[in-house]
């Protein structure tokens, strides 16, 4: 009786550390994040509030040592890479998950998978190096100079399609097995299968990843510099060299002081407020698959 | 054939099981006294390991077949090898014959989607998809080239009034049908089987995972269905298995592989078993 008391109340006492440990380390994650957001709206209040928000859209240029912080260009450059990168990395992706687990043999689909997974890891900046000595020169033979837009969304694509392949394998994998021995004892086809019944009951799932994807391309930096050619103007052709909000920062951060500073926090308290808002949603769908 | 005993002893070795005939006048008025499907020496194997061992027995057209038995004595293999849904499995192997209207639906000629369709099955658990009610109808008839919205209409019509469920669900066809509760569920997976007009209907436990009331709603479905549809229903519930079925074939787990025991009538099976291991299972003194 003594014994089982003392070694209950021990196991409690190592539980109430265990709770306290773990609640430390999740209240210290997110308190990083509450205080990147404040730090980022304190360096940038001065501009917001002596050049207003405004001004940061409408301004027609990007020339912050003159009074001029027209953001818009870079805006739209960013955007224009990003859902370049969605809507072609999204059906690669996604016939990707949908190959490896309904049609490649078992052996090759596992080393698609795994490659998948790496690829997913390989640091920006190397994919950057590829980009630059094989993507500009290729597209530069075409239309110089060859760092472009268009360069830059393939880069993105490279980087997200295995975030899009690897979210839709998990929503994939995640569904009852009953769906599709529903249907294949209906007499649909393997086709039919896919494309009527696991395809939408995943869609949550596969919507979260093209939504996380977005957010990794709208934040992607080094590979972007490397590839894309770093002129400040709203893009109007595929193989027009354009500036990504967050290149400008990297680019021009080293140097910028007094309102161009803060105006560089402007922008990337605008990139935050974006990836979030996708990330919410993401996080919405991907807990939003049962109902259809 | 009709009435079959295992003759223990011959099942345990190599030689084929021993057959009596039962009288045909016995068979209830609904049922044609020959048979839609005719099962011979079906052994299957999961693995090299057998599951089921030399099982024969005819599924008499427009009649309830009920199989009984304790859980593992592979009801659900049976089933699923009838409309070859047992291919999914990886490493399950077939042996012996299924006769389907006379086809040996092992045949490399036989369409398995064809089959599929005419031989509908019902799982355990209610598995509607993730779509809308009229969806879940709809998709499997557009995939087996019904296209003219009047038929698909009339065919939704007449499915979810076959099975009872109009009245409840004909002002929300567009809801997503998992918002539906677990009987009316597995009513619409009814509905949808039998909306492909299938001849042969396989259930798996249809009943044990509702609710009691549903799961009388669904055992009157089935009683319903009885004579426009060849039914093979496996069940725990000896019970339902003696309300619903005018067959009844009784599995025993035998060297861990299922065999038949005895096959005849419902009401021979249950009042008046010729096997003693089927006397001990109805009765309730073995399972």
């Amino acid at each position: 009786m003594t014994l089982s008391n003392r070694s209950s109340s021990s196991r409690s006492r190592r539980d109430t550390r265990l709770v306290a440990a773990v609640a430390t380390a999740a209240l210290g994650s997110s308190a990083i994040f509450v205080l990147i957001v404040g730090f980022l709206l304190k360096e940038s209040w001065p501009a917001l509030s002596t050049i207003g928000p405004a001004r940061f859209l409408f301004d027609p240029a990007w020339r912050p040592t003159e009074g001029l912080f027209g953001l818009a260009p870079m805006l739209s450059a960013s955007l224009a890479a990003s859902v370049g990168a969605v809507i072609l990395a999204t059906p690669l992706g996604v016939a990707s998950a949908i190959f490896c687990r309904h049609y490649a043999p078992p052996p090759i689909g596992w080393i698609h998978r795994w490659s998948m997974a790496l690829l997913s890891g390989v640091p920006s900046v190397v994919i950057g190096l590829w980009g630059l000595t094989a993507i500009v020169p290729l597209i530069g033979r075409f239309e110089p100079p060859g760092a472009s837009l268009l360069a830059g969304i393939l880069i993105l694509t490279v980087m997200i399609t295995p975030t899009i392949a690897l979210m839709s394998g998990a929503a994939l994998d995640s569904l009852p097995d009953a769906y599709g021995r529903g249907a294949v004892a209906l007499g649909l086809s393997r086709e039919a299968t896919l494309a009527h019944v696991l395809l939408p009951a995943a869609r949550g799932g596969v919507a979260a990843g093209i939504l996380l994807a977005a957010a990794r391309a709208l934040g992607e930096t080094m590979a972007i510099v490397m590839v894309s050619g770093n002129v400040v103007q709203a893009p109007l052709s595929l193989f027009d060299p354009v500036r990504m909000l967050t290149a400008n920062i990297a680019l021009e951060m080293a140097y910028a002081t007094g309102s161009h500073r803060a105006s560089l926090f402007v922008s990337g308290l605008m990139l935050t407020a974006l990836v979030i808002a996708l990330a919410a949603a993401a996080w919405r769908l991907s807990g939003d698959h049962c109902h259809g | 054939m009709i009435a079959y005993i295992a003759d223990t002893d011959a099942t345990a070795g190599s030689g084929r099981a021993a057959y009596t005939l039962g009288p045909l006048a016995a068979g209830p008025t609904c049922c044609e006294p020959r048979p839609q499907i005719s099962v011979e020496n079906l052994t299957l194997a999961y693995d090299g390991r057998a599951a089921l061992k030399e099982v024969s027995l005819d599924i008499f057209r427009g009649c309830v077949t009920a199989l009984i038995g304790p859980s593992g004595c592979g009801k659900t293999s049976f089933l699923s090898s009838l409309n070859r849904l047992s291919d999914l499995i990886p490493g399950c192997e077939v042996e012996g014959r299924i006769l389907f209207d006379g086809q040996n639906i092992h045949d490399q000629l036989t369409n398995v989607r064809a089959l599929r369709r005419r031989v509908g099955m019902i799982f355990q658990r209610p598995n509607p998809f993730p779509l809308s009610i009229r969806r879940n109808l709809e998709m499997p008839l557009k995939e087996h080239g019904v296209q003219r919205r009047a038929d698909l209409d009339a065919a939704v019509w007449r499915s979810l009034v076959d099975v009872g469920l109009w009245e409840e669900v004909r002002d929300r066809l567009d809801a997503p049908a998992l918002a539906l509760s677990g009987g009316q569920q597995q009513r619409l997976c009814i509905a949808r089987a039998i909306a492909l007009q299938p001849d042969v209907l396989l259930m798996d436990e249809p009943c044990s995972a509702l609710d009691p009331v549903s799961s009388t709603i669904v055992e009157d479905l089935i009683a319903s269905l009885r004579g426009g549809y060849t039914i093979v229903i496996a069940t725990h519930n000896l019970a339902q298995a003696r309300r619903v079925a005018n067959y009844a074939g009784f599995f025993w787990v035998k060297d861990r592989a299922g065999v038949l025991i005895e096959f005849d009538h419902c009401q021979r099976i249950f009042d008046s078993p010729r096997h003693e291991l089927t006397a001990a299972y109805v009765s309730g003194r073995r399972g």
